[in-house]
């Protein structure tokens, strides 16, 4: 059968391009002194030094995490330059400004920037290897009072509301590769939306790696304050390399009373090639604190990329009434391997949660879905409800799914559902009786098994993911 | 009905297929004229099933030998879904769930592609709707029936008029309803029937693959074929259903020289 199926998965990267701009690199290798190049590189003030040192600390006495379902080699942390800026040829001032051959990489890319970020109605935050290169748009945020920028700038422009809630959702110590990440991110977005602003546009960075041999260690904080809403979209791409590059963000959110954050993401790191050489790993920690009365945070992943993933995007349900969502589509195919899924911490009262996962497995991948559901007792009458769907393409890939449920308090409703199911030959057949072929059926199929999800992407988003999985999934069924 | 000199859509000879290297098929000969209605009886495991997923390509099954014209075409050198799009088509006896996928959505893709390919016009959602609604009147079916994942949550006898719906829709050449009968009761049974006969006419042709000669009371054979172990062992006209109801299959074994004999060419 897998003939076509395999042919339709199988289709080259097309992001996988270098674009040839001067970069500045740190030496490989970490130790305080590359801390203290990286800060000093960025002209910071004193307390994120210590932050950073801090960090540093405690990710030496950690130990590489082993229990997720993965498998790679060792990863050698000397190994990796920490700092890869392309060189600025001066201060930038406009988008006209910005390097025409970086602006030709975003052109390749498709990211909605310029005039097109003016029809899409976008504002997008670039982060090109670590460092932010342009935010669009920023001006006409700023007149209803939000805050979107770099968050190397925010440092230097708001440093008060960085110090404040930096670190908070995710500590330092929180784990290896967070702790690694506190350490060493160069840059990353700062998002910031006052007291009951809704913000007009949905806000959106686009991540690229560029550099060989360098790790990509952004940190997005965004703060929506009580009553203000913002919906925040990230993109992710990499050129193809044999080497695995390591991705460890960390992102965190906070919303207070009756703030509302949707956060969207489409992944599509360099997975590397059909034999599993090369790659992204994305190993990332992204966590929202749903502080306030009646606040709410969403998290949607489409994640089609990466040698291997390992993310969680979570929620703490601290406020009463506070609302968490997570939504994710995983792909996986060739030898990739995703452990994804989230956690829903419920500590206020009538805390409501929601988990929607579908997981598409083809070729010889692997893919987890692992979610935490945990009831504190404080959790009066708090509900959540969990789906997790596999579909499997082939018979040389495996879907796995580990559900954790802790409920300390009695009055709760905990729902799971999960399940199975197979692109077959059947399935195919009847389409193909129907006139249809291969390729559009999967489409179908795949699109329909993933509609709960991508309902929930901002329209554009949604077109993209839609378009991407075809392309994703293109020769894997037959 | 029969038609004197009326073309041949579909020629079947010596067809003998496979499935992991064991032969189910072995040797089947069948001449289907545009206007009439066949229906192939048999047991369980008698190869009828087979017969109607070979001729409509299913990739489990290996053609071994045997040649199949479909309108003069050499139907095996044709993937699957080019033998739709030439207008054959098979009503599954048990559809496949496709969730998530709303059935209008669904049908307007199989439609559009049926009439792309014969250079027809092809139907926006809104004039598809409209044309919809009026083919599911024939088989009395609820407007919500577009909504509705494909065949997902469906009763046995909405998904057989779901396919009823779909041979309404594309028009085929020649329709191979496989075991359409199975899991209806009487009612559901007259609707998918009365919707057949109005579709079935000069110029198109019927096979009915069935176990049972209730589905026959409803849609009237022209011929009746009766299959064993991979042949077609005799063939007569609806009487021979008939027969067969009352004598049961073990009659075939004992009576095949004789019914042979009255077969026409």
């Amino acid at each position: 059968m897998s003939a076509v199926l395999q042919s339709l998965v199988n289709q080259p990267y097309k992001h996988g391009f270098v674009t040839d701009i001067e970069s500045d690199i740190a030496p490989k290798g970490l130790n305080e002194d590359i801390i203290r190049l990286i800060s000093a590189k960025k002209n910071e003030p004193e307390w994120l030094l210590s932050f950073r040192l801090q960090a540093y600390q405690k990710w030496l006495t950690m130990t590489e995490p082993e229990w997720q379902n993965v498998h790679y080699p060792k990863i050698d942390f000397q190994a990796i330059s920490y700092y890869s800026a392309p060189k600025p040829k001066k201060k930038l001032a406009s988008m006209d400004e910005v390097d025409p051959e970086l602006l030709r990489t975003f052109e390749k890319l498709g990211v909605p920037m310029h005039e097109r970020a003016a029809l899409a109605g976008v504002a997008v935050d670039v982060i090109f290897d670590s460092v932010s290169v342009a935010t669009t748009y920023k001006q006409k945020l700023a007149e209803v009072g939000i805050i979107f920028c770099s968050i190397s700038e925010a440092v230097h422009t708001h440093p008060e509301l960085v110090q404040k809630y930096l670190g908070t959702v995710v500590p330092v110590g929180d784990n290896y590769f967070a702790a690694l990440n506190s350490a060493v991110f160069t840059d990353g977005s700062f998002c910031f939306i006052p007291k009951g602003v809704k913000c007009p546009m949905d806000l959106s960075t686009y991540f690229r790696i560029n550099t060989e041999g360098s790790g990509q260690f952004e940190r997005t904080l965004i703060i929506a304050e009580e009553g203000a809403s913002v919906s925040y979209l990230e993109g992710c791409t990499a050129p193809r390399f044999d080497t695995n590059q390591l991705h460890a963000a960390v992102v965190e959110l906070i919303a207070l009373d009756n703030a509302d954050i949707k956060y969207s993401t489409v992944q599509n790191w360099y997975a590397g090639d059909e034999k599993g050489i090369g790659g992204i790993y994305n190993f990332v920690t992204k966590r929202g604190l749903a502080k306030g009365a009646n606040s709410r945070i969403s998290w949607t992943q489409v994640e089609t990329g990466s040698a291997i993933t390992w993310k969680y995007p979570s929620c703490i349900l601290r406020g009463d009434n506070s609302v968490g969502e997570f939504y994710s589509v995983a792909v996986t195919n060739n030898y990739q391997q995703a452990d994804t899924g989230t956690k829903m911490i419920h500590i206020g009262k009538n805390t409501r949660s929601t988990i929607v996962s579908k997981g598409i497995t083809a070729g010889h991948s692997n893919s987890s879905y692992r979610g935490l559901v945990r009831i504190a007792p404080t959790a009066e009458n708090a509900r959540n409800y969990s789906q997790c769907d596999s579909m499997l393409i082939g018979d040389q890939c495996g879907a796995h799914t580990f559900p954790y449920i802790q409920v300390h308090n009695n009055s709760a409703t905990v729902e799971h559902e999960a399940s199975t199911s197979k692109i077959g030959e059947d399935q195919l057949f009847y389409f193909s009786q129907r006139g249809i072929g291969a390729e559009e059926a999967v489409s179908m199929i795949i699109n329909g098994f993933c509609k709960d999800v991508f309902q929930q992407l901002p329209m554009e988003f949604a077109v993209e993911a839609t378009k991407l999985l075809s392309f994703k999934l293109e020769g894997s069924v037959g | 009905m029969i038609i004197e000199n009326s073309p041949t859509i579909l020629s079947v000879q010596g067809l003998r297929a496979s499935i992991n290297g064991t032969e189910i098929l072995k040797g089947i000969d069948l001449t289907v004229r545009s206007g009439e209605i066949h229906a192939i009886m048999g047991l369980n495991g008698s190869g009828k099933s087979t017969f109607a997923k070979v001729l409509a390509g299913h990739s489990a099954y290996e053609v071994t030998g045997g040649i199949i014209q479909f309108e003069g075409k050499n139907l095996l050198e044709l993937p699957p879904e080019e033998r739709a799009r030439a207008g054959l088509f098979l009503a599954f006896q048990y559809p496949i769930e496709i969730p998530g996928v709303a059935n209008t959505q669904f049908l307007r893709l199989a439609y559009n592609t049926v009439q792309a390919q014969r250079g027809k016009e092809e139907l926006d959602p809104l004039e598809f709707d409209d044309f919809v609604r009026e083919k599911m009147k024939l088989l009395e079916m609820k407007p919500d029936f577009l909504d509705r994942s494909v065949n997902e949550g469906f009763s046995g006898g909405e998904k057989k008029r779901n396919e009823i719906l779909q041979m309404a829709l594309l028009e085929p050449k020649l329709s191979i309803l496989d075991e359409t009968d199975s899991g209806l009761d009487i009612d559901a049974l007259k609707i998918v029937a009365s919707g057949v006969n109005r579709l079935t006419n000069k110029d198109n042709a019927t096979i009915l693959v069935t176990h049972y000669q209730r589905l026959l009371d409803y849609i009237v054979p022209d011929f009746v074929h009766i299959m064993q172990a991979g042949r077609i062992v005799m063939t007569g006209g609806k009487e021979l259903a008939l027969e067969l109801e009352t004598r049961g299959y073990d009659w075939i074994s004992a009576n095949k020289q004789q019914a042979m004999a009255g077969v026409r060419a």
